[in-house]
């Protein structure tokens, strides 16, 4: 197994313009492999857009996303399709307001997301259709695959009710559960404690550092919830008006006068001072 | 103990409530007989300048018995629940369907078998109001509702008959070892899609006799109907994809088999496949346009689509010949023999039979129920499958689907297929049904119709489309003689039954693959697609 430090997400001066708008401008970054890194900024800093150029819902104007797998593989994200980059790639990714299939089961909605390996064992649904032993042993597989992450995020007893009938914690923890079963190298999480009280803001915490050690995974995170954030990131990139303005370990992060400025602004007499403390 | 002791409060629970609905049916009739004794029952007429009182006490007192029947059912079907609820439930459903099916049997046997037995009451009717044009008015009511009561006697006693065999079967250890833990009424309801099935394959036993050939070509018509609709109800169900031209692809299957049986002779076995080939590749051809439509557009782009394949078959006149259509369309064969009164193959001489015209319907009859159940297998296959799985994601959300690796350009494009293949079927039977086809037969209307059927059942649920197809084509034939009232009642059924059902009339979903316990997941989730 490689080394932890071995970087799995190269972000090269990404830049992302809507019309004359800059929603990112000029942002490079690095995540290690097995790192929880996390991506915070105030409203509007470009966090989301980040993620949607990461997971190939934009195409960025400039720049170049490069994901290396554990086995060094590499791959230009900004080149293929998000389908792809969910497919092969194996990125995955939640959403800011939940998009679950919420007319479909909690299980259903597990085995949607292995769609890749079941449809191989389909055959093209042919094998499916004249129901073969082959797809139903993959059948088989996928539901118990399904049914250990339901397991794990505690919502097995659950399983056969509709996604949209589970409460709004509960939805959260469905959606990881939903990118777990695509088998991710990397977990993009936009937001995940929006909406939790504090205890399963905590639980969440833990849940998220299990995944990571358990399932050698790196987890990118967006999140405004900074006890999640401080609790559980090993490394912090923070954004404003789509530039980095900060870049290190949640200490130096928290100490940094820029993200001080940026986060809960500044005195008006002061602004000169901090101005030219970072050199604006 | 216990068991014993609820089954016995149960019972005088149950008696109680018989005892009570039928006292209540009494008082209604009475207050419905003093009330309609005075404003119906007397009435007073000019008869040579005087005014004489006409007795019509018996109108009266049809009226009140009507009033209790109705309170009486009323009060054991849907209002039990107040009084009685669970405890009735063992002894009062099993009483009310055997009081159902006798009084269904009686009516509707009565008045529908027996000739002449409307005869009587038409010409009560007659003069009670006056007029003669009451007579027909009066007979044709009878007619559809002894027709109605002895379409529920059949369902009913097929309900039955199934639920017998399938309790039969699992005291005997074979088939499905669920525990009966349904009540028996849900039980019963359960066995309502079977039933229709037992219902279809012995249904040219059922109807015999000079009603015989015209019974079974509406069926066959219903049944073409539920195959587009189980065909159109991958894409707009599924899917989630609006399509408005879905007739077009009955016309690509038509006129495919047309042109190849015609031109070159073909069968029709060989040509089916053929047909739902090219149908399919005119789905996939119209599915790559609208790909990044959704919504209104993707309706719009699908509706001019349906109407550019008809205006092509109506102006291409060297291929299809136009408005005058295709004529001496290639008859199906049984194994090679033909169902032609003359001739050296034919099946009543292979048989040793006498000729029968109807022998040919009964064997179109069988086809077009093959293919359907063929199409509803496939489908129920496919809706467990992971490309139907990423159809029914692709309707809850689009965006979530990309996330999850799933391309779902090939996604749209095999519903597209799909569905369009199931209705190139269909339209190479038409085709050989007809015997004559012309672009006449594939106007928007039909795409209309079809789609009406779909979203009447309910979007996504194959048995809900059956129910929609028996009641929007079977109803058009049933009121027929009503001439110009029948569009009124088609479009008045149609407004109240969507206010009645907004989402059709199976509204729930079914998971397909369960963990413990299968549930029917409430319509409100399920989501109806944007395109």
């Amino acid at each position: 197994m490689s080394p932890r430090t071995a970087p799995i997400l190269h972000v090269d001066h990404l830049t992302m313009r809507f019309g004359g708008l800059v929603a990112i401008g000029d942002l490079s970054f690095t995540a290690n492999r097995g790192d929880i890194t996390a991506l915070i900024g105030p409203n509007g800093a470009g966090k989301t857009t980040v993620f949607n150029c990461i997971t190939g819902f934009y195409k960025p104007t400039e720049g170049m996303i490069s994901l290396i797998h554990p086995g060094g593989e590499p791959f230009l994200l900004e080149r293929l399709a998000d389908h792809e980059i969910g497919a092969t790639a194996r990125v995955a990714r939640t959403f800011q307001n939940i998009r679950l299939f919420s007319g479909m089961t909690a299980l259903e909605n597990l085995l949607v997301a292995q769609h890749g390996p079941l449809g191989n064992a389909s055959f093209f649904s042919i094998a499916g259709i004249l129901g073969l032993a082959s797809y139903r042993k993959a059948e088989a597989e996928a539901v118990e695959l399904a049914s250990y992450w339901l397991d794990k995020m505690g919502l097995i007893d659950r399983a056969d009710d509709a996604a949209g009938d589970l409460p709004y914690g509960a939805q959260r923890r469905l959606e990881i559960a939903r990118c777990m079963c695509t088998r991710p190298v990397l977990l993009c999480l936009d937001e995940p404690a929006a909406g939790l009280n504090p205890r399963e803001s905590a639980e969440l915490n833990d849940t998220l550092r299990w995944i990571r050690d358990e399932h050698d995974l790196s987890i990118l995170l967006i999140e405004h919830d900074m006890g999640v954030v401080m609790g559980i990131s090993d490394h912090i990139i923070v954004l404003d008006y789509g530039k980095k303005i900060s870049d290190g370990t949640p200490e130096f992060v928290r100490n940094d006068p820029q993200v001080i400025a940026a986060y809960l602004g500044v005195e008006e007499e002061e602004v000169e001072d901090v101005a030219a403390e970072v050199q604006l | 103990m216990a068991e014993a002791v609820g089954g016995v409060i149960g019972a005088r629970t149950a008696d109680d409530s018989i005892g009570s609905a039928v006292k209540d049916a009494v008082i209604t009739g009475l207050i419905a007989f003093l009330l309609f004794v005075v404003i119906v029952g007397l009435k007073t007429e000019n008869a040579q300048e005087r005014l004489v009182l006409v007795n019509r006490l018996g109108l009266a007192v049809a009226l009140a018995a009507l009033a209790a029947g109705v309170r009486l059912l009323l009060d054991l079907f849907f209002w039990r629940g107040a009084r009685a609820r669970a405890a009735s439930e063992p002894l009062l459903p099993a009483g009310s369907i055997i009081l159902l099916l006798g009084l269904s049997y009686i009516i509707g046997a009565y008045f529908f078998i027996v000739p002449g037995a409307s005869e009587g009451l038409a010409t009560a009717a007659a003069d009670i109001f006056g007029a003669e044009e009451w007579r027909a008015r009066t007979r044709i009511a009878i007619q559809l509702l002894s027709f109605a009561f002895l379409a529920a006697f059949v369902v009913l006693t097929a309900m039955g008959l199934v639920l017998i065999a399938r309790r039969a079967l699992r005291l005997a250890g074979i088939g499905a070892g669920r525990e009966a833990s349904k009540s028996f009424l849900a039980e019963l309801g359960a066995q309502f899609g079977l039933a229709l099935l037992v219902i279809a394959v012995v249904l040219p036993l059922l109807v015999v006799g000079p009603q015989q050939r015209y019974a079974l070509e509406t069926a066959s018509q219903v049944l073409t109907y539920i195959m587009l609709g189980w065909g159109l109800n991958v894409v707009v169900g599924l899917a989630g994809l609006l399509d408005l031209g879905y007739v077009a692809f009955y016309a690509v299957g038509a006129y495919s088999y047309a042109l190849i049986g015609t031109q070159f002779g073909w069968s029709f076995w060989v040509c089916l496949p053929l047909a739902g080939m090219f149908a399919a590749l005119w789905g996939i051809i119209l599915g790559f346009p609208v790909l990044r439509l959704r919504g209104d557009y993707l309706a719009i782009v699908t509706l001019a689509f349906g109407e550019i394949i008809r205006i092509v078959l109506l102006n291409w006149y060297s291929l299809t010949n136009g408005p005058n259509g295709i004529s001496r369309i290639p008859r199906v064969t049984f194994f090679g023999l033909d169902f032609d009164r003359n001739g050296e193959n034919t099946f009543h001489g292979f048989f040793g039979l006498e000729f029968d015209g109807v022998h040919r319907v009964i064997f179109m009859y069988y086809i077009i129920l093959c293919l359907a159940l063929l199409v509803n297998f496939v489908t129920m296959r496919l809706r467990k499958l992971p490309i139907g799985r990423a159809w029914e994601a692709l309707r809850e959300d689009e965006i979530a689907c990309r996330s999850l690796g799933i391309n779902t350009v090939t996604t749209k494009l095999t519903a597209f297929a799909i569905g369009a293949m199931f209705a190139g079927f269909a339209g190479s039977f038409f085709a050989t049904r007809q015997g004559f086809i012309s672009p006449e037969s594939f106007t928007f209307h039909e795409s209309a119709l079809v789609l009406a059927i779909v979203v009447l059942g309910g979007l996504g649920s194959q048995l809900g489309i059956v129910i929609a197809a028996v009641a929007l084509i079977g109803s058009g034939e049933l009121f027929r003689d009503l001439e110009e009232y029948r569009m009124l009642i088609f479009g008045a059924s149609m407004v109240a039954i969507m206010v009645w059902r907004p989402r059709g009339f199976v509204s729930s979903r079914m998971p397909t693959v369960v963990l413990n316990e299968r549930r029917a997941i409430s319509g409100s989730h399920v989501k109806e697609g944007a395109g």
